[in-house]
């Protein structure tokens, strides 16, 4: 317990309004310039440029076979880019091998030395820097009272539960004081709620001990509860990069709309742009009402996206909203908080929609209702790729 | 049928297998000079097989020329399995991993006949190995020994986490270090089984010894088989008793610590 309120007693090194790279000019702490890693013929990473500022906690997001981890050990140095630079705190890293680079990583497998004590794990990289046995089992000893793991300090890492050994695989990567901590799938072998509890924790350290951490996973949910910002990667490149609202609210391509969260897709053309309004001739929806967004032209092949808790299900017909459409209640799952709609329109199409559930006693909408579903022109986010 | 019929195959084919070593085992504790006739209890021929001054420096020779090999092998096949798992693709790579396990399968008399020839002509151009002696039976049993210990460590770095030595380089250990540190502790129970398993092939060879050995360097197996053509003595049946119970101890530990290698992984 006294662990905890010596964490919160202590002011989080880097204030959670600071957002370094909404500011032109700041100087980034971590910078890929145009880095290329080829495996043969298959390219693995293409062109990547990225900044990272200091006491930031990145987030590279993406499905297995992206790219992500292949960039993560480049930033390790267990991989050498094919072509590109890697500058970390102002030193370029082409020629440094990863034991003398300023960055640590946190395994996926957490790699915890199976013939070694937890403390002996924890105190291993100390020792290779020349710290004094003493020193080093100190200051190893310190690293284990924040995870809470003093106590399993002399056992072996078969002793422990999966949460346990993420623990000392995070107090070993920390206990350096890296530039630039490296987290491949963190959290990956964890039970949902240990998942959820962790995460937490994850920022509460980051925060206090202010390393800049570069966090890899392929799931959503954990990138935009750890991420000061996201990169979204798919293929090699980097589809996205921005603050996990940004990436949901403003995605750039239908493939990050889709990627992050459900939405709702459809295609047409631009079809009016006026001082006050914009409309898209839809496929599926006929005409679309949008306040008007500068760059778009008349004939314009377009995409249009909607999140499903934009849309507003009612029984009677909005009488304001122009964008409104009527349709069937086709399927229905019922999640506690939320319920999830899939609804058919007159012309066949099929609706995604979520509505969240907040009072006890409503009549709530159910199978084969009739109902309008409607959406505000805001809600609607074009798409040009 | 099937009520009788397994029973019935696993014990006759762990008869076949073992019933000549039980009746030697047996007949290594008969009183009677005579093999083949039962005279009843004794250990009369291992006191006899302790004051045989012959076949006691044959075991003293095969155990020095065994624990030898075995650890030459032992070095030699680790760094070499440790090449091919580890150093990223080369060429010829696929070639020399099949090269290193040729020597299991290559009759032994050929690898014999050949490392004869080799020391033969080494000595006539290099003036080393001088003669054929205990230095040359060694280098002989390390060369094939350590193609088991290769074959053996090579699927234990296979299995291996590879992000062990990763972390440790990543926590500042060059690569000398990461090999001691992390990578030797791990796959040890692998090489202290495949050092057994060299010992005990090469405390069991005839074949390849009888080649490469010279006047003063007979191991055990040679001094039994030159012994047996004479007539089985029933001191042999003791000393063959004896090679058993140290050859058996050997592989149950080695497969022991292999398996135990292979769980904790």
């Amino acid at each position: 317990m006294s662990d905890a309120a010596m964490i919160d007693a202590k002011q989080p090194a880097i204030a959670a309004e600071t957002k370094p790279w909404r500011a032109k000019g700041t100087r980034p702490f971590i910078s890929v310039k145009n880095i290329v890693k080829r495996f043969g013929d298959f390219t693995a990473v293409s062109n990547v440029d990225l900044d990272i500022y200091k006491g930031e906690l990145f987030c590279l997001l993406g499905e297995s076979g992206c790219g992500k981890s292949t960039l993560l050990r480049m930033l390790a140095g267990f991989e050498q880019p094919t072509s590109g630079t890697i500058t970390i705190d102002g030193e370029d890293m082409a020629r440094v091998p990863p034991d003398r680079r300023p960055t640590n990583m946190m395994f996926q497998s957490y790699a915890l030395f199976p013939h070694m004590t937890v403390e002996k794990n924890v105190a291993y990289g100390l020792l290779r820097e020349g710290l004094s046995r003493s020193a080093a089992y100190e200051r190893a000893g310190e690293m284990l009272r924040m995870v809470k793991l003093e106590k399993q300090a002399r056992r072996k890492p078969d002793q422990l539960s999966g949460g346990q050994r993420q623990r000392v695989a995070l107090a070993r990567a920390l206990v350096k004081k890296p530039k630039l901590l490296l987290l491949d799938e963190p959290l990956g072998a964890l039970d949902k709620k240990l998942r959820e509890e962790t995460q937490f924790e994850l920022i509460k350290i980051q925060e206090t001990l202010g390393v800049t951490f570069i966090v890899v996973t392929h799931d959503q949910d954990e990138a935009m509860t750890l991420a000061t910002r996201i990169g979204v990667m798919k293929d090699g490149i980097i589809e996205q990069i921005g603050e996990p609202r940004e990436i949901y609210e403003t995605p750039n391509s239908r493939f990050v709309a889709d990627f992050i969260g459900s939405v709702n897709l459809v295609e047409g053309k631009i079809d009016a742009v006026a001082p006050d309004l914009m409309r898209i001739e839809t496929n599926e929806l006929g005409p679309v009402l949008l306040p008007p967004q500068p760059g778009y032209t008349r004939g314009q092949q377009v995409w249009g996206a909607v999140r499903p808790e934009r849309w507003a299900l009612t029984r009677a017909k909005p009488e304001t909203n122009p964008n409104t459409w009527q349709g069937v209640v086709e399927e229905l799952g019922y999640i506690g908080h939320m319920s999830h709609y899939r609804i058919r329109l007159e012309n066949g199409v099929l609706i995604r929609a979520s509505q969240s559930n907040r009072l006890r006693d409503e009549d709530p909408i159910s199978w084969d209702e009739k109902v309008w579903i409607s959406v505000q022109p805001t809600a609607f986010r074009v798409l040009t790729r | 049928m099937r009520g009788w019929f397994l029973p019935l195959a696993v014990a006759f084919g762990f008869i076949f297998l073992y019933a000549p070593i039980i009746s030697l085992v047996v007949f290594s504790f008969n009183e009677s000079r005579l093999v083949t006739v039962w005279g009843g209890f004794s250990t009369r021929w291992y006191g006899e097989l302790l004051r045989d001054r012959q076949i006691l420096g044959a075991a003293w020779i095969s155990l020095k020329v065994a624990f030898w090999s075995a650890t030459l092998a032992t070095i030699i096949g680790t760094l070499g399995a440790f090449v091919l798992t580890r150093f990223s693709k080369f060429t010829g790579r696929l070639l020399l991993t099949g090269m290193i396990t040729a020597p299991l399968v290559m009759p032994e008399v050929i690898t014999g006949l050949s490392l004869l020839l080799l020391f033969v002509s080494m000595e006539l151009t290099l003036g080393w190995p001088a003669g054929r002696g205990l230095t040359t039976i060694i280098i002989a049993h390390t060369t094939f020994c350590a193609a088991f210990v290769a074959v053996i460590a090579q699927s234990r770095l296979r299995q291996m986490d590879e992000s062990l030595e990763e972390a440790a380089r990543d926590l500042g250990a060059g690569p000398v270090r990461v090999f001691f540190d992390v990578t030797l502790p791990v796959i040890m129970p692998a090489l202290v089984a495949g050092w057994l398993l060299a010992f005990t092939l090469s405390l069991d060879d005839l074949v390849i010894a009888s080649f490469v050995s010279g006047p003063g360097a007979s191991t055990l197996p040679m001094v039994i088989f030159s012994k047996v053509r004479l007539g089985v003595s029933p001191d042999v049946n003791a000393l063959a008793t004896i090679i058993i119970g140290i050859v058996l101890v050997a592989v149950l530990i080695a497969g022991w610590l292999m398996h135990r290698s292979m769980r904790k992984l």
